[in-house]
């Protein structure tokens, strides 16, 4: 099958550089797969799973808190926020940034309406953290 | 001439210092190449951000409703200087060249009629800058006593520069740092922060096939996320590259001082054998002239 470079970055480190066949990203409007030669494209992240597809099968599975993706013909690059395999997620820590996320949640509620925007947006990725902890 | 005793406690504590430089110059080489590595690492993320950064921000100039952090406020009136230092002393004149950097680019601007204000990061850094500039300083920073910066602290940075920002507190926004040329080599720099300078080949490309990307959501949307984003990664990168040149010139500097130690011990040595001798010459003198004169 035909396949492309994937590049997963974080501010840290290179964390992922290989070809393969497909990858699912968390994109900001729903959940993207792409494909060799996909449009190009620039999505924001939500906090949420990429799963990439090596030879028919989902060979990694990866947390990522939010970021952006730029998606060409050959190439995918996702700059995450911050990256973790799901099966190192834990459900305690998750558990507690949630309720970090609720609390900056309520602190920001009557500031303005960005910062409460963006306090919602932490918080939904918590919680999306929280469901894949559970699951995986 | 001093006694021998004296000259011999004086070598015993150069040689003690001599230990210390030594050491200190082992320490700062690992410590330099886990920087190093650090800095390298931290590299490709900051590559991508300018690429996506660049596409995005083609588009969007020229709006009128592009976001301050890429066009600034409009004005060039108040600038505001983020200095970054080191958090130790001993590295040569580290913390001297890029505070004295800050102080003539303050100074200059100010000439221009400019207003200064002053934002230091890293302590050695803000003690000159008291000195000199107290009144222009708004903010202070500092990761003393941390082992290792992580990206989290350059965020915080910038959301202080964003907070600033969004309160009008400044309309241009320059990071002063040494930038790492080489390990003997670190040059005092300054980069404009805000309005964002767009990487150079994304302007030429902008009319090119870069243009063609499809976003989601709207270019506006993604860059309002972009921005602070890429503010936090060049804060974190002259914080690296800040930290990897501190150990360089430290470790320069303790190289130096070993080597004068050595000079030291072997000047005072010499002189202690000298006194020695003449020490002996003199008892032979006393005891021979005793001898005749019985």
């Amino acid at each position: 099958m035909a396949t492309f470079q994937l590049e997963l970055v974080s501010p840290e480190k290179l964390l992922l550089s290989r070809q393969v066949e497909m990858v699912v990203i968390p994109a900001a409007e729903g959940e993207m797969g792409v494909l060799p030669g996909h449009a190009p494209m620039i999505v924001a992240l939500k906090g949420g799973a990429i799963r990439v597809t090596e030879g028919g099968q989902i060979t990694e599975s990866l947390f990522v808190a939010g970021g952006f993706a730029e998606v060409t013909a050959e190439r995918v690059t996702v700059l995450a926020d911050e990256a973790t395999p799901l099966a190192e997620l834990s459900r305690a820590e998750a558990e507690r940034r949630v309720a970090e996320a609720e609390a900056e949640y309520n602190a920001a509620g009557m500031a303005t309406p960005e910062k409460r925007d963006a306090a919602m947006e932490r918080l939904l990725s918590m919680r999306a953290m929280a469901t894949l902890a559970e699951a995986s | 001439m001093a006694s021998l005793k004296a000259l011999r406690l004086r070598i015993n504590s150069v040689k003690s210092t001599r230990k210390i430089t030594q050491a200190m110059k082992m320490v700062a080489a690992a410590k330099l190449r886990r920087a190093q590595s650090q800095a390298e690492a931290a590299r490709p993320y900051s590559e991508r951000m300018a690429r996506m950064l660049g596409a995005l921000g083609a588009a969007v100039t020229g709006s009128p409703d592009a976001p301050k952090l890429l066009v600034g406020t409009g004005a060039e009136k108040t600038y505001l200087l983020v200095v970054v230092t080191a958090e130790r002393g001993l590295c040569g004149a580290f913390n001297t060249n890029v505070a004295r950097f800050a102080r003539n680019r303050a100074r200059e601007l100010e000439a221009a009629g400019k207003t200064v204000k002053l934002l230091s990061v890293g302590r050695k850094g803000a003690a000159f800058l008291k000195r000199e500039l107290a009144s222009r300083i708004i903010g202070e920073v500092s990761f003393a006593g941390q082992k290792r910066i992580g990206f989290d602290d350059a965020a915080g940075v910038a959301t202080m520069i964003t907070t600033m920002l969004d309160d009008g507190d400044f309309d241009v926004c320059e990071l002063v740092y040494n930038r790492f040329a080489n390990v003997i080599s670190q040059v005092p720099t300054a980069q404009r922060l805000i309005p964002a300078p767009l990487p150079e080949m994304a302007i030429e490309a902008a009319s090119g096939p870069q243009a063609l990307y499809e976003y989601e959501p709207a270019e506006e949307q993604i860059l309002a996320a972009l921005l602070p984003q890429n503010l936090a990664i060049q804060v974190y990168r002259s914080l690296l590259e800040s930290a990897a040149g501190e150990q360089g010139s430290r470790m320069n500097a303790m190289d130096n001082a070993t080597r004068n130690a050595g000079e030291m011990i072997k000047k005072l040595t010499l002189n202690y054998n000298r006194t020695r001798q003449a020490n002996i010459t003199r008892e032979l003198i006393e005891i021979i002239s005793g001898a005749e004169a019985v």
